[in-house]
């Protein structure tokens, strides 16, 4: 029987097609990244009985309310917090919050049962309403952890366009 | 005088394994880092910031996503109605694909990426014929501000 003897020629892989490919794969991924900043949620809840002439829910907490009062350009114009005036700082009012809901800041309790109710003139901007929400929602800390405060926020019926 | 001779007469190999590691090392850092999600982003929108603007822990369960342009006009995939109130028979749509799925309105969440600029009450409005559809549970979006800046 032959026995065959081993070539001692290499054998070579063709590298250049998987380099094409491997190219053209980084070229579309190169392409089609694009660097966007995250986005994220505020959640409100609002069964369609709140805004309506029903029956309203006795078992539900009195909400907290915020009036946003518009200028004539559609920017803040006045904040309200319980009727108490807080001008045009969203500072002054997340304070308040804070001041607010210490007494019940114990877990279990406080600010999970706390629900704030935003009234809004219509004509305002709609970026307002968002910094009122994160004024009434919590805030950054050093670390970079949030702190809630009130998760439950919800929206009085819409007021009517002005002179409208 | 001898001369020596300088070129070899077989084919010089460039060694390709160094690039080839960095090629796929490139490759994978840009297929970990695109993001395919962005079905939902329309650049026409602007969206308002918050430092609190972080993305959810979890996949948002059922979400219909809504943009509200800056003159009023709303946008549902890839249709475009000019009114709010122009909305109505697309939400019926998604109320007949949720009994389809055996789920009603209010296990969806409407998120609304509406203009920084626009009329809160333009959103308020959307949010009405919305729960006038049955929807309950409603996620105004934001995007993510930096500190600092």
């Amino acid at each position: 029987m032959k026995i065959r003897s081993k070539s001692n020629d290499k054998v070579e892989l063709l590298m250049t097609p998987m380099i094409d490919i491997v190219f053209q794969l980084l070229v579309f991924f190169i392409m089609s990244f694009k660097i966007v900043a995250q986005e994220g949620d505020f959640n409100v809840k609002m069964p369609l009985g709140f805004s309506g002439p029903g029956q309203p829910d006795l078992s539900a907490p009195v909400p907290l309310k915020v009036r946003l009062v518009a200028g004539p350009d559609g920017s803040i114009a006045n904040i309200m917090f319980n009727d108490q005036s807080f001008g045009t700082e969203f500072e002054a009012l997340r304070n308040r919050v804070i001041s607010f809901l210490t007494p019940d800041r114990t877990p279990g309790s406080g600010s999970d049962n706390t629900e704030i109710e935003l009234d809004c003139d219509y004509d305002l901007h709609y970026e307002e309403v968002i910094k009122a929400i994160t004024a009434v929602s919590g805030y950054v800390k050093d670390n970079n952890e949030i702190e809630r405060l009130v998760e439950r926020i919800k929206f009085s019926p819409p007021r009517p366009p002005r002179g409208g | 005088m001898k001369l020596v001779k300088s070129h070899s007469s077989g084919i010089q190999e460039g060694d390709f394994t160094p690039m080839i590691d960095m090629v796929f090392q490139l490759i994978a850092f840009f297929m970990v880092l695109l993001n395919f999600n962005e079905a939902d982003v329309n650049e026409e929108i602007s969206l308002p910031l918050s430092v609190l603007a972080r993305p959810p822990d979890g996949p948002i369960e059922k979400p219909i996503t809504l943009h509200l342009r800056n003159d009023g006009g709303v946008m549902i995939g890839a249709e475009s109605v000019p009114t709010v109130a122009g909305i109505k028979p697309y939400l019926r749509f998604e109320t007949d694909q949720l009994t389809i799925e055996n789920k009603r309105p209010r296990d969806a969440t409407v998120i609304i990426r509406a203009d920084r600029a626009v009329p809160t009450g333009k959103v308020q409005e959307l949010i009405k014929v919305c729960q006038e559809a049955g929807f309950e549970k409603f996620a105004l979006r934001a995007k993510e501000e930096i500190r600092g800046h």
